[in-house]
């Protein structure tokens, strides 16, 4: 274990407001059932995490929890991966009950052999285990305003990352048989709001995948259990959970999910539709909003970066409000549409100042600041909002929304 | 010899017939139409059945007002009816009347989700007239007139041009300058 990251910890769990004020690690009373000359807890059937860690998704207030959206803690992830349990959610209709023997996928329209596939059938094909991000592309509409939130989860926590199995789309139209008039897909979710969006059959046949697994178990019920797409790289609301049926057709349905919602209005009162990729974000995570530097000199500055135009190429972290630039350390390997880790050493000399992070993928496009979004599009746009976030370090090591 | 080439045939055939891997088996006639209830603009698909304004305002007091606010102004739930002339300010409505494009859009989202409590509880001539009256509140359409498989694709919503393709990337270049 690196050195410090004990005290790393300690600052984790601080911020999430553990009991634990003035208290230096180490001094607090051992629980009775703790030490090494205690006897532990037996084996178990399925783990729990320590009851020390509290991290958890955020729960909007809402009187309609069925139709909203928790947000991952990014700010206490360590690697890429979101475990399960924190993966983002949003629901249109609440998380249906399913019972896997009895979910069908029926794939139909313009195919010259309608299909119906069981899970167990569907998992004997040829599968394939990817790592890809999933972000709601109403991730960061707070910050369109000048306050923007206050923290990595608030701002940015529409975001996740897991290693997703599943068996290539294409693979099942090629079982179908895709006529030639062919051109988009309905993809349809079998909870009560029947989530339903159009995808053009050109990015079934480059990687989208009909995903049964999860981070190597089953989906959870939140995230589509027992089948759902993923579409990497592109906004969440088309990686349809609770699939249970896929259309063939020749034009988009114009569903409401497509139309009504997940379109991004200009300034001119025209709007975008089909605004499918993600664009590449960063984000730093430590020192990030809420946290706190507890002493002056070393720190690992850390963060997140993704783009649904492949793989992260550079990182610059800027800590000095963006008058310089530095590239962090990259985290290998690098997957396309996921994840990446960057870091940089720093040595903080308590004085006040701006930390930011800018990324750049390999199509070379660079994440923007604010102004460059608001000057493109106005600030009506709502979704897609992939600027640069700063968090200032206050003197006394508190990090709070620049 | 003879017998092992049509045996390839034969396999061959059944192999277009069956695809790769053989996966799935074919769906009967009644199992596609219980599932597919997607409508597209073309209005394909949308089920026998008519309803009129004056018919959906009763089914909307019952069922749809109580999120949705008298005459569609919103409540607990956004508005369905107003905006109009909005868009380009910096307080834009949107709702059906000054934003979605197309009305077989709301028949589809009516009839697959609406109530949010109780989904498929409408029959289709409950949604065709609710559908009506929202469009009729809009001042989209009369309140006599009836909505059904043919009139209702030919409704011309006021927004129907206002959608432009995806123009990203629309920001990325690089501003200041890098420490190598």
């Amino acid at each position: 274990m690196k050195k410090g990251s004990n005290r790393r910890k300690f600052l984790f769990s601080a911020s999430l407001g553990a009991a634990m004020t003035g208290c230096r690690q180490g001094e607090k009373p051992a629980a009775e059932d703790e030490g090494p000359n205690r006897l532990g807890k037996p084996v178990s059937e399925y783990g729990d995490r320590s009851p020390h860690e509290k991290s958890k998704r955020l729960k909007p207030e809402t009187k309609t929890p069925e139709a909203a959206s928790t947000r991952t803690p990014l700010q206490d992830s360590y690697g890429i991966l979101t475990p399960a349990a924190l993966h983002f959610e949003r629901h249109h209709s609440g998380v249906p009950a399913i019972d896997p023997a009895r979910h069908q996928l029926l794939l139909h329209g313009l195919v010259d052999r309608p299909l119906v596939f069981g899970m167990d059938e569907l998992k004997r094909l040829p599968s394939v285990s990817r790592i890809h991000f999933v972000e709601c592309s109403g991730n960061g509409r707070s910050e369109w305003s000048a306050k923007g939130a206050p923290d990595a989860q608030r701002s940015q926590g529409l975001a996740s990352c897991s290693e997703w199995t599943g068996v290539p789309l294409s693979l099942l139209l090629a079982e179908a048989g895709v006529q030639s008039s062919a051109k988009w897909l309905l993809a349809e979710g079998g909870d009560a709001s029947k989530m339903s969006r159009s995808i053009p059959l050109q990015k079934a046949n480059e990687d989208i995948l009909v995903a049964y697994g999860q981070n190597g178990e089953a989906l959870r019920p939140e995230q589509g259990y027992p089948l759902r797409l993923v579409v990497p790289g592109w906004e969440g609301n088309i990686n349809v959970k609770w699939l249970r049926r896929i259309k063939v057709v020749d034009e988009p349905v114009m569903t409401k999910d497509e139309t009504s919602k997940y379109t991004d209005l200009m300034a001119d009162g025209k709007a975008r539709i089909f605004t499918f990729v993600v664009d590449a974000k960063s984000l730093i995570t430590y020192p990030s909003g809420g946290q706190k530097l507890a002493a002056k000199g070393f720190h690992e500055i850390s963060g997140l970066a993704w783009s649904g135009r492949g793989k992260i190429e550079r990182v610059e972290v800027s800590t000095d409000g963006g008058k310089s630039w530095v590239n962090a350390r990259l985290e290998e390997p690098r997957h396309r549409m996921a994840f990446t880790r960057f870091r940089l050493p720093w040595t903080w000399d308590g004085s006040e100042t701006v930390l930011v992070s800018r990324c750049t993928d390999e199509s070379g496009y660079v994440q923007p600041d604010r102004a460059q979004l608001i000057e493109a599009r106005g600030m009506n746009s709502d979704y897609h909002n992939n600027a640069t976030k700063p968090w200032q370090v206050m003197a006394d090591g508190s990090v709070k929304n620049a | 010899m003879r017998s092992a080439c049509l045996m390839l045939v034969a396999v061959a055939l059944m192999q277009a017939q069956t695809g790769k891997y053989g996966a799935g088996r074919p769906p009967t006639p009644q199992e596609v139409k219980a599932l597919d209830i997607s409508v597209p603009p073309s209005g394909e698909g949308l089920p026998e059945g008519s309803g009129t304004a004056v018919e959906g305002k009763e089914v909307y007091a019952r069922r749809c007002q109580r999120c949705h606010g008298a005459e569609g102004k919103g409540g607990d739930e956004v508005a369905l009816v107003g905006g109009s002339g909005t868009l380009n300010t910096p307080k834009p409505l949107k709702t059906v009347g000054s934003y979605w494009p197309y009305a077989t859009t709301l028949f589809d989202y009516i009839h697959r989700a609406m109530p949010f409590k109780d989904p498929g509880s409408l029959t289709s001539n409950h949604v065709y007239a609710v559908t009506a009256y929202i469009l009729q509140l809009n001042g989209i359409i009369r309140a006599n007139e009836k909505m059904s498989a043919e009139s209702l694709p030919k409704v011309k919503m006021p927004n129907r041009d206002g959608f432009i393709p995806d123009a990203r990337p629309d920001t990325g270049k690089v501003k200041g300058t890098t420490k190598r």
